[in-house]
């Protein structure tokens, strides 16, 4: 018997997760953990963008700087909770997302790839310049969301960094568990019909333009939810968040890891994630090495690091 | 020859032994890489450099002291991380950094969370207003370098100021500090002019501000505009004196304007720039000389006043400890705040409980530029 992909990871992250934390010597590796999880939760995004779709996008962090954002200016202004100002944040990425999309997906390979690269530094700068609103590059802080204290108040009483391990696990694992229903439905077949060929998608009656929209869509939505997390978490926001090198950043877990696998992608966000922790020493260096292990995985694992490596033990299986 | 290699071995050996000492652990994350590395590199290389002197001078109350210096880049993300990882892992007794104000917001929950005392290098008075009892600074503010310009005007003679202020984070501000102050202090604004930081041409600016009636002008800005609007003042012919900045207290800043355009602008700036200028009954002398001669034979580059917040933060918090005669963080931080005539590079810090900045506007020197020189202006 088989099991189904979306069981099969489900089945491998759930443990992991759940497991991990047995390993940890100490409360700085569940931040480390939320963070994986975080930039887990955007490149699943990607992957429905990416893998499944085949667009590209270097302007995603924008989207994260909206949902960010979001959190921290709602609660203020218009005293909405900090959590629902998180759905909000995504209803208005989605909104942006999908006005955004349609001129720009009518773009094509690098063209796309500057055009979204554009929109990303645009939100950046709107989120550096508007010094009224945003506090500007010295950033704002974000109201306590009270998460913590609702947990305490049922009897779950966590340390901050515990919590929100916990905390970005399961939006994480709800996030994976909506891409893989996703890969698996009409629409997911539609956006790998479009993958494949667009020419041949469009013979076959797909259409084209709807669907690379809604895996635009999608994906900023996951991108502003992983946004929303940082703030909620860090209780602070400045427009980094939003800076174009974190955008690189997910399209280059996510090409590392295996664009056509959410695994994967989540596996290149591990490696990418901890990598600078494990690096601290050679800080001078931590560029120089990223860009090497890139280029090497690049030419000898074109596919990403997990899926070239699941196919050789499978090859030796078989 | 044999006796150098015994003492060699010997240095090698007690180096390799000291961490197994009880050792004081004192970390710092600051923007060694980065948009912020002009600001964070100077600061690292500084607390590298006087670790090591007070090491080999015995260390504090006998105990040698384990730095750990992380590189957040200026992001208040990484930055909360490794603030987590010098909780957590590292089990640092006290943290100086956070190189500019995001990152150092970001990280005062953790420290408050945990208990540690934290002096920041950053210039925000948001760090230390209102005041958390775990949290102190060493930098002067915006606002006092706005309240020692305004003073210097009204002790001239001049009330009705027209500003003009670079558009980055610096000059952003800056403005809104001077404005808030502006009526404390007894002067009115009287033109609001700003330019992008990349602009080569300010005279449209300038212009409006002749014909507003100022009687001074104050540029709030670093890098090259305000060379640029010092150009310009000269070329414009404008009577009203120009006043720039603590941000452009560098050498460079005369360079790009030139000598001729730079003449008669005033500055507030640090002693440090001035160390030999300081009269000999100052008690900043001494410790402005010392550093900025140290620092400049151990690296070969310029001295900034960046590099002096965190040689200030490292002394005060050394200070602390031998007050404190123990290294439980709590401790450490009451011995912070009970600081009184600690004479650093910014100036005499006196901490007080309402107080973690604890500098005065004679932190500031009222600078002149005479003849491409900067000159302390008698006050």
């Amino acid at each position: 018997m088989r099991l189904s992909h979306k069981t099969a990871t489900l089945l491998v992250l759930i443990p992991l997760i759940v497991l991990a934390p047995i390993f940890f010597p100490s409360n700085f590796y569940y931040r480390v953990g939320s963070l994986i999880f975080i930039n887990g939760l955007a490149v699943t995004g990607m992957v429905i963008l990416i893998g499944y779709a085949g667009q590209i996008s270097l302007g995603h962090a924008g989207f994260a700087g909206i949902g960010a954002y979001s959190c921290a200016l709602m609660p203020v202004h218009w005293g909405i909770p900090p959590v629902a100002a998180a759905v909000l944040g995504a209803v208005i990425s989605a909104l942006l997302a999908w006005l955004v999309g349609r001129p720009i997906l009518r773009l094509k390979g690098y063209y796309l790839a500057v055009a979204t690269l554009g929109f990303g530094i645009l939100v950046y700068m709107v989120l550096t310049n508007e010094t009224w609103l945003t506090g500007g590059p010295d950033g704002m802080s974000v109201n306590d969301s009270g998460l913590r204290d609702m947990a305490e108040a049922v009897g779950i009483d966590l340390k901050n960094s515990q919590f929100w391990y916990w905390m970005c696990a399961i939006v994480l694992v709800i996030g994976v568990w909506l891409a893989m229903n996703l890969q698996d439905s009409p629409t997911g077949r539609a956006l790998r019909a479009v993958h494949g060929s667009e020419v041949a998608a469009r013979t076959v009656g797909v259409d084209v333009a709807r669907y690379k929209l809604q895996a635009f869509v999608i994906s900023a939505v996951y991108a502003s939810v992983a946004g929303s997390m940082v703030a909620l978490q860090n209780e602070f926001v400045t427009p980094d968040v939003a800076g174009y090198m974190h955008s690189i950043e997910w399209v280059t877990m996510t090409v590392l890891g295996g664009a056509g696998s959410v695994l994967g992608a989540i596996f290149g966000a591990a490696i990418l994630t901890t990598l600078p922790q494990v690096l601290t020493a050679f800080a001078e260096y931590e560029q120089l090495l990223l860009g090497l292990i890139m280029m090497l995985v690049m030419i000898f694992m074109r596919d990403g690091l997990l899926p070239s490596i699941m196919r050789r033990i499978r090859g030796k299986d078989e | 020859m044999t006796i150098r290699t015994l003492m060699t071995t010997a240095a090698a050996l007690s180096a390799l032994a000291a961490p197994a000492m009880a050792d004081i652990n004192i970390g710092a994350s600051l923007a060694e890489t980065g948009p912020a590395a002009f600001l964070g590199d100077p600061e690292a290389k500084t607390l590298r450099m006087e670790v090591d002197k007070i090491n080999a001078a015995g260390g504090i109350n006998g105990e040698q002291i384990n730095l750990i210096i992380y590189d957040d880049g200026g992001d208040a993300n990484k930055a909360k991380t490794f603030a987590t990882r010098l909780v957590e892992d590292d089990e640092v007794v006290a943290v100086i950094g956070g190189t500019t104000t995001g990152p150092t917001m970001a990280m005062i929950p953790v420290f408050e969370d945990a208990e540690i005392p934290f002096i920041s290098l950053a210039g925000a008075v948001e760090i230390i207003e209102p005041v958390n009892p775990w949290v102190f600074k060493t930098p002067h503010t915006d606002r006092m370098a706005c309240e020692k310009i305004f003073a210097d005007m009204k002790a001239q003679g001049f009330s009705k100021v027209g500003m003009i202020s670079g558009s980055d984070g610096f000059g952003k501000s800056m403005q809104a500090q001077c404005k808030g102050v502006a009526e404390a202090a007894g002067v009115e604004i009287v033109a609001d002019e700003v330019y992008g930081p990349q602009d080569a041409d300010m005279t449209p600016q300038l212009t409006n501000i002749k014909g507003s009636g100022a009687e001074a002008i104050l540029n709030s800005g670093m890098g090259q505009g305000p060379a640029v609007v010092t150009r310009n003042h000269t070329q414009l012919a404008i009577d009203a004196p120009l006043y720039q900045s603590h941000g452009v207290a560098s050498k460079q800043f005369i360079e790009l304007a030139g000598t001729e355009a730079a003449e008669g602008v005033r500055l507030p700036a640090a002693a440090l720039l001035v160390a030999d200028q300081l009269a000999d009954d100052n008690p900043q002398k001494p410790v402005v000389q010392g550093y900025r001669d140290e620092y400049e034979a151990e690296t070969g580059e310029d001295v900034s006043t960046f590099g002096g917040h965190a040689y200030d933060a490292l002394y005060i918090l050394k200070a602390a400890i031998e007050k404190a005669g123990s290294t439980e963080p709590a401790a450490i931080r009451d011995a912070l705040e009970q600081t009184t005539g600690f004479v650093g590079t910014a100036g005499e810090v006196n901490y007080t409980p309402e107080d973690h900045l604890g500098l005065t506007l004679d932190a500031f020197e009222m600078l002149e530029i005479k003849d491409g020189e900067w000159t302390i202006v008698a006050e």
